[in-house]
């Protein structure tokens, strides 16, 4: 399970020395290492089923059961978060080769893509509070880099808003780590529920979950955080857009107050409904805000921000649910739904910004209103947009489609019938933002004379953007009951019983 | 970029080795008492900082030495990714752990592999912090040109 | 306790700052300002009063020692930080050529 981490660590610092003096040994090794993590990671996935691996780092056994020593944990959840990290990374990878031939220092991209890899894995496997914040610095750092790289006006400003903004979370998230630590006295995260089932102070309670939730909530960008995530996803190379927008709020923001509010913090009604309010917000202000956009990537960035409301509406739904103590299997619906859309967004949204990369890298504008007539010149941009956007707005056959509507069913039996008809909404307004995305890039055809000079991207960049359609496709699969319970099954048992997470974790 | 006076360059002609000095010291006995890799680091750091800021260094020289720090930095790293993997091949198959005899509490050579840890953070850490010195030097020296 | 709420005032005044400033530099510093209250609030939870430095000494073996767990967050947190505060003076020094000024409200490329 260290793999996880070791390899891609290694590989950042291989290239820093050997990529400068063998010409192309940086995107190769790259690309091989991060194919060796999808293979592990998928055999884990399919291994792991209703356990929890216990890794402690070091070998320092717990002494009269009291952890010690640094633990990294996977179970369901993070083997599903491990996989869609390792698979884009990989996609993004190879499509880096032709992509990223525009800078210059192509040893530095891949440094510092191999050490966000890193990173967002250990985030991903820590069981432990304070090594959560380490990684999520490192993958943060190589991220504010990543997104200054181009360094001109925009990418510098970006960086620069992003720097700040992610700097004041870090602080809020190591204050809560450090009152967590005065109250409990550890740092493990199965320990520190333990310490919180038998008793706490309440408004000490809230102020350390407002702290956590507004540190990770700045990460994930939900709603009124959200300030950095436009500019810092727009103005990154294309590539690494696709990996913050597709992985990296999901891994080092979502994930993480998932993982924190069903595992560690004992749920409470008024923390649950406040996620659900925020996710709502997200869902809507951000589809309102994309509308309006003329340059692809803002408009697809703001949709991040939407679709990121989906996710955390629906774990809010549960987490209410599972505080009041009712209809116990709607809130694993809910939890469901949650996760699946979380994994199709992974999908789908790496697969709209890499297109966008795409139609950048062959006409060298970002302007919706400077294209036209795409479809022609370049045929498979054009088809795999077409999946990409179907599945983002939930049109049936795609995969988008089931975990909207496993979302919406959740939220209509649990009676919140309100978000259910705003989830309805702004899935409509979504659909019509990207008829509005297709017509403009691919099918207008009124200026025929100004349209721009066109031809399709090179393999690479084609073969990346292929078969992250046909995963797109392959992904409405996880609907069918019988998948379901292969993969879903196991991370909403961990979330829903953290007794189970515990007990296994520190073996009371 | 300029060196200093005369009286800098004398003074830090005679405390630079010491500080350098210090810093090993501080490095070698990090398992023994307070410090360790980073301060002692940060220490050594101090020394190749000042001598650069006292005797002044042009324009070329410093983008070729920021080039054989960083080399310095990564091979430092790597070797500590290696420390900690060999205990996955060694030993109880486990990364980090700590595989080399403990020797007695107190001693220089004790504590197993800490004190390579500490060695080649030391090395790592004196080298990062001087590359970025360097790169904030090299930024500005371009901006002058 | 007192020093906790100094602490928390100290973060404060680091947020006042990094909101309010208007100069990239001062942001930065006040951003500084904010990252060692942090610092100094892990530092204080370990303090024992009475407690000595955690080196283990055989020859004399029972004495209160402090907490040595945050002094190793915070020399965690310490190198952290100046990565990160590094990265934001490069940022910032490009930003200066780029724009020939330190004034955030010059620098408004990105809006909408």
């Amino acid at each position: 399970m260290p793999l996880f981490v070791v390899t891609p660590l290694a590989a950042t610092f291989l290239i820093m020395i050997v990529g400068r003096f063998v010409k192309d040994f940086n995107k190769y090794y790259t690309s091989l290492t991060l194919l060796f993590l999808v293979i592990i990671s998928f055999s884990c996935l399919f291994n792991i089923g209703e356990n929890v691996d216990v890794y402690k780092v070091g070998g320092w056994q717990p002494i009269n059961k009291i952890p010690i020593g640094i633990y990294m944990v996977m179970d369901g959840f993070s083997a599903i978060v491990v996989c869609i990290i390792n698979l884009i990374g990989f996609l993004v990878a190879i499509y880096s080769i032709s992509y990223i031939k525009r800078y210059t220092s192509e040893n530095y991209f891949y440094a510092l893509f191999c050490l966000m890899i890193a990173g967002m894995n250990g985030v991903v496997l820590s069981g432990d509070l304070f090594n959560i914040f380490v990684f999520l610095e490192i993958s943060v750092i190589s991220a504010y880099s990543l997104v200054a790289f181009g360094v001109e006006k925009n990418e510098l400003e970006a960086s620069f808003k992003y720097q700040v903004l992610g700097s004041i979370a870090s602080f809020l998230i190591l204050f809560g780590i450090g009152f967590i630590y005065w109250k409990t006295k550890t740092l493990n995260i199965a320990d520190i529920r333990e310490a919180f089932k038998t008793g706490y102070d309440k408004s000490f309670y809230l102020f350390v979950q407002l702290l956590i939730l507004s540190g990770f909530g700045l990460k994930a960008a939900i709603m009124p955080f959200h300030a950095w995530l436009p500019d810092a996803h727009s103005s990154a190379p294309s590539p690494i857009s696709a990996m913050l927008s597709g992985v990296f709020i999901k891994a080092v923001g979502i994930y993480v107050i998932i993982r924190l509010f069903f595992n560690m913090f004992v749920i409470t009604e008024s923390m649950a409904i406040l996620i659900t309010t925020l996710g709502t917000l997200s869902m809507v202000i951000g589809v309102f805000l994309a509308i309006g956009q003329w340059d692809i990537k803002r408009l697809l960035a703001y949709h991040s921000i939407s679709q990121m409301g989906y996710v955390m509406l629906s774990i809010g739904i549960g987490m209410i649910l599972i505080s009041r103590g009712v209809k116990q299997e709607v809130a694993a619906l809910a939890i469901a739904g949650g996760i699946f859309h979380l994994i199709n967004h992974a999908a789908f949204k790496g697969l709209l910004f890499l297109n966008a990369g795409a139609i950048e890298y062959t006409i060298g504008t970002r302007n919706l209103k400077e294209m036209g007539g795409l479809a022609k010149s370049m045929p498979a941009t054009s088809a795999t947009s077409f999946v990409a956007s179907m599945s983002i707005s939930g049109i049936p056959p795609f995969n988008g489609f089931f975990s909207k509507l496993i979302i919406i069913v959740a939220a209509i039996t649990a009676k919140f019938y309100l978000l259910a008809a705003l989830a309805v909404i702004v899935s409509i307004i979504t659909l019509a933002s990207f008829l509005k995305f297709q017509r403009y890039a691919f099918y207008d055809k009124s200026d025929e004379d100004k349209r721009p000079e066109a031809k399709e991207v090179p393999y690479p960049m084609i073969f990346s953007m292929i078969v992250l359609s046909i995963v797109c496709l392959l992904l409405s699969l996880l609907a069918v009951p019988v998948v379901r319970d292969a993969v879903l099954t196991p991370a909403i048992n961990i979330l829903m019983d953290p007794l189970k997470y515990s007990s296994q974790i520190i073996g009371l | 970029m300029e060196g200093m006076t005369i009286i800098v360059k004398k003074t830090t002609q005679l405390i630079a080795g010491m500080i350098f000095m210090y810093g090993i010291y501080v490095i070698a006995h990090g398992h023994l008492t307070p410090g360790g890799g980073f301060a002692g680091g940060v220490i050594i750091a101090g020394a190749f900082i000042l001598i650069t800021l006292a005797f002044g260094s042009d324009f070329f020289k410093l983008v070729k030495e920021e080039m054989g720090t960083t080399m310095v930095e990564s091979i430092a790293t790597i070797i500590v990714v290696l420390i900690g993997s060999a205990g996955f091949l060694l030993g109880t198959k486990i990364f980090f752990n700590n595989y080399l005899p403990k020797g007695i509490v107190g001693d220089l050579v004790s504590a197993g592999t800490l004190p390579l840890y500490n060695i080649f953070v030391g090395m790592e850490v004196a080298a990062s912090i001087f590359i970025i010195f360097l790169s904030l030097i090299i930024f500005k020296e371009e901006s002058l040109k | 306790m007192i020093a906790y709420i100094l602490c928390f005032i100290l973060f404060l005044v680091g947020l006042y700052g990094a909101v309010t400033q208007r100069n990239l530099v001062k942001i930065a510093i006040s951003l500084s300002v904010m990252e060692f209250s942090t610092f100094l609030f892990f530092a204080l939870l370990g303090y024992i009063d009475g407690g000595v430095a955690p080196i283990v000494n055989p020859a004399e073996p029972a004495r209160i020692y402090v907490d040595p767990l945050p002094q190793a967050l915070v020399l965690t947190a310490i190198v952290i930080g100046l990565a990160t505060t590094a990265l934001l003076m490069a940022v910032i020094i490009r930003l200066y050529r780029k724009y020939g000024t330190f004034d955030i409200r010059e620098m408004k490329n990105l809006r909408g």
